[in-house]
């Protein structure tokens, strides 16, 4: 066609021979005038001025695009329906000197992808994305598209799209520029020579926001589909012209090219070796390295040999979890297999939580606690609760003044006390489970001293812990 | 370097790192949000990208991105979240692109709860997504293997070109275990099929578009290759006390642990019990479980489903030998002692 005359040559962009194509290796899989030809030609000319063919990563969606890899010599990724902005945000940022480009149709990226163009604008990535609005799904043979004008009959609207049953046509760019982030949005049509010499501008402006390293930019251009709308190119060209661009104006509707200032280049990576200690220290950094002190003697208190099977229970609040982790710790320092488990699920109603430990000289199976050999009772359900699970000759830990009605088992052993009050007045009743843990003399203290650093943040906390130790540890007569 | 108490979603993203995973896009869900927060706090200081994405769908079309770009990536759900991931996994492995995603299982269907269970088997070892395609699958069942196989998935991913699942449980995700982390981090060279952006990979595509029924068949055909050779060369398990036991539980994940009690406990009273635990659940220990099938005279698949990972022990046993099944399911966990108490059943029937 005469009106694309500016097009003619070859772009280098394009494989000289279409060898991806099964058949017609020289011509494309596209409808005579149909627009997408139109806009791969804009699109590689551009590719060729800007110098970036080596640096282009282009994703092909799903429509009569599919095959855009059969034409573009680049690097080229074909996606899933409407997820190209997802997979270009992948190639993105794994690539940031690439340039990478979004290119869909309108029911790829106005209907089934809607949210990810929308969240990809909304992050600003900075990839190219060329929007392909013919008003209709072509690949499928003509349903109704989100951008279907009111009143235009598809295979899917017989009777013309109503404001009623399918609402009204989807203004993309009009949306997309309401957000912050974008850099660059312009709808462009295919309506006449002129027009296309506007596109092929604001196509090679988008792909050059790109290559300067600024934002997200997408140039959504209204393109004849001839084939579907049964018409002739020309008819279909002239209808573009005056009917689409009615309904969808062309305008720029942002551009921040000249402000934008260039994202920040991402940082070097770090040495493996970084890594490897970034890795090994943790989330959260130790307030002290772990000692290498030799394995302190297992429990003082050395039940059952060595295999303790510790349920920790009480209210939310109480320390629960965290007086089983510092048992695993200090279980753990003392060169011993340990395992924690945190109430979870089903387990955790009610306000209340509990812990599973285990601490054993030998591998451990199951880190579930059923019958434990050490129950940790913060609070009175938490006893009626798990009470008759104990083994027999276990030890029961109960935060009060005295064992409630009811808990009558004879063959444990009892350690009560009113724990939390007593850290209550160390200062902080929160401190009542670590009171417990000294009274409970499971361990060491130089144990349970390290694991206590290793855990407690503040040195506020560190130093009421151990105090609350040792009271503990007093309450039952055991002096340091 | 000692061992450190660290959680199992924590080892996750910990093992990750040192196998060179520099992307990791995910959706939060619990139970396994903890996964997207360490990576949140490890990738950018390891010079890696951590984003959350809008959905489960973009995550995993992220994913896909990153992959065909030749980086090591991962993402981590449950339940309701892999399910919308299935599409992307099978156009990951149509295009055959490498990826890790770990499926902390939780109650379903539908929200379902959070407590674990492990009713994604189907999903996940199974497919879930269209297509002739399978994924692998590898099954920790404590916090040491959640690094371990998180590691090793990475290069079972790289070597088979496919998504490769760590399959675990709530339970395993928040427990905490001692773990020993490898001496060194790694970082493998970008993979030549990638698309780099750069001249020399101009010329590599992914796709898993194959208009001809022609091509479409020899692709389809070469992916059964590479997962027969999975199971050949893949298979993972672990025996425990298999040699003389005249009953073989089965059991993955947080159940194979507690099976590990129940055979002790069995065995103090009598009863020859043994364990096999897949570690791998595709590709699935089927010619282990057939052979244990001429000495053993029982089995019994224990699982937090009604009934889904029996089917593959019926299977590989093909009738030679009963296969009774035991589940909880809704969050409950059972007890070893719960389970001894079928054992102790089945023992009679079966004298
Ligand atoms: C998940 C999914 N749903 C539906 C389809 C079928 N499908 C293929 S292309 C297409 C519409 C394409 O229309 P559009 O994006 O407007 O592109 P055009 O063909 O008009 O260029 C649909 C619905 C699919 N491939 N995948
Ligand atoms: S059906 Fe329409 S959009 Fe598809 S190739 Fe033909 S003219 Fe182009």
């Amino acid at each position: 066609m005469s009106d694309f005359d500016v097009l003619h040559q070859k772009a280098k962009a394009f494989y000289s021979n279409y060898d991806r194509k099964s058949e017609l290796q020289h011509q494309t899989h596209y409808c005579p005038g149909c627009g997408h030809g139109i806009v791969h030609k804009l699109i590689a000319k551009a590719i060729d001025e800007l110098g970036v063919q080596n640096r282009t990563v282009l994703v092909s969606p799903v429509g009569c695009s599919v095959f855009a890899y059969y034409y573009f010599d680049v690097g080229n990724v074909q996606v899933a329906h409407g997820r190209a902005p997802a997979a270009a945000t992948g190639i993105k940022r794994a690539l940031p000197e690439s340039i990478v480009i979004s290119y869909q149709g309108d029911g790829d990226l106005a209907a089934i992808g809607s949210a990810e163009i929308l969240h990809a604008a909304n992050r600003g990535e900075p990839i190219t994305v060329f929007f392909i609005n013919n008003a209709i799904y072509g690949m499928t043979g003509g349903q109704m598209a989100p951008t279907t004008p009111l009143g235009e009959k598809s295979t899917t609207s017989p009777f013309g799209r109503s404001i009623w049953n399918e609402g009204y046509p989807l203004h993309i760019s009009e949306v997309l520029s309401s957000l912050e982030a974008p850099v660059y949005i312009e709808r462009v049509a295919l309506g006449n020579n002129k027009m296309i010499q506007g596109a092929a501008k604001a196509i090679k402006k988008a792909l050059d926001t790109q290559a300067k390293g600024l934002g997200f930019s997408l140039i959504e251009v209204l393109s004849p589909c001839p084939t579907i709308w049964k018409m002739q190119p020309q008819d279909a060209q002239k209808w573009v012209e005056e009917e689409l661009t009615k309904v969808y104006p062309l305008a720029v509707f942002r551009d921040k090219t000249k402000e934008a200032q260039p994202r920040p280049a991402p940082k070097p990576a770090p040495s493996l070796e970084t890594v490897r200690d970034l890795i090994a220290a943790g989330k959260h950094a130790q307030s002290s390295p772990p000692t290498d002190a030799p394995p302190t003697a297992f429990p003082s208190r050395g039940r059952k040999g060595a295999d303790l099977r510790i349920k920790v229970a009480g209210f939310g609040g109480q320390g629960v979890l965290m007086l089983g982790q510092v048992l695993a710790e200090a279980g753990l320092e003392a060169g011993l297999e340990v395992s924690w488990l945190p109430s979870y699920g089903p387990e955790m109603r009610s306000g209340t939580s509990n812990c599973h430990v285990r601490i054993a000289s030998h591998e451990i199976d199951s880190p579930l606690v059923s019958k434990p050999s050490v129950l940790m009772a913060l609070n009175e359900p938490s006893l009626h609760k798990f009470l008759n699970a104990v083994e027999p000759g276990g030890l029961v830990l109960y935060n009060g003044t005295e064992l409630p009605e009811g808990a009558d088992r004879k063959d444990v052993n009892y350690i009560v006390q009113p724990f939390t009050a007593m850290a209550d007045k160390l200062g902080d009743a929160r401190a009542g489970n670590i009171v417990m843990l000294g009274a409970a003399g499971l361990f060491e203290p130089s144990a349970i001293d390290s694991a206590l650093r290793r855990l407690v943040k503040t040195e506020r906390w560190l130093e009421l812990d151990r105090r609350a130790l040792q009271a503990g540890r007093e309450c039952i007569g055991v002096n340091s | 370097m000692p061992k450190q108490l660290i959680k199992g979603n924590d080892a996750i993203v910990r093992g990750a790192i040192l196998a060179g995973c520099r992307a990791f896009y995910g959706y939060p869900i619990t139970p396994a949000s903890e996964i997207a927060e360490a990576a949140a706090f490890y990738m950018p200081q390891a010079g890696g990208t951590f984003l959350q994405a809008e959905s489960e769908i973009a995550a995993v079309n992220m994913l896909y991105g990153s992959a065909a770009a030749g980086v090591r990536c991962m993402s981590a759900s449950s339940g309701p979240g892999i399910s919308l991931m299935q599409e992307g996994i099978s156009y990951l492995a149509g295009a055959e692109l490498p990826c890790v995603i770990a499926d902390i299982m939780r109650g379903g269907p539908g929200l379902g709860n959070i407590a674990p269970e492990q009713s994604d088997y189907m999903q996940v070892v199974k497919g879930g997504g269209h297509g002739c395609y399978r994924a692998l699958v590898l099954a920790p069942d404590s916090v040491q293997e959640m690094l371990d196989l998180t590691m090793l998935a990475f290069d079972l991913a790289d070597e088979y070109r496919n998504p490769v699942y760590v399959l675990a449980d709530g339970f395993i995700g928040q427990m905490m275990e001692p773990v020993e982390f490898p001496e060194r981090a790694t970082l493998p060279a970008p993979p030549p099929w990638a698309v780099r952006g750069n001249e020399e990979t101009r010329k590599n595509l992914f796709t898993s578009l194959y208009l001809e029924p022609d091509d479409l068949e020899r692709h389809v055909r070469n992916l059964q290759a590479k997962y027969d050779r999975a199971q050949r060369e893949e298979v993972r398990f672990q025996q425990y006390r298999t040699e003389d036991a005249d009953l073989i539980l089965v059991g993955y994940g947080i159940v194979a642990r507690i099976l590990k009690s129940v055979v002790n406990l069995a065995r103090a009273e009598g009863i020859q019990a043994g364990l096999l635990r897949p570690i791998t659940l595709f590709p699935f220990p089927s010619e282990q479980l057939r052979s244990l099938a001429g000495t053993a005279s029982a089995f019994t698949v224990v699982e937090l489903s009604t009934g889904q990972l029996v089917e593959d022990v019926r299977l590989a046993v093909e009738g030679r030998k009963p296969v009774h099944l035991y589940t909880r399911v809704g969050g409950n966990v059972p007890s070893a002692e719960e389970i001894l108490n079928v054992v102790r059943k089945g023992a009679l029937a079966h004298v």
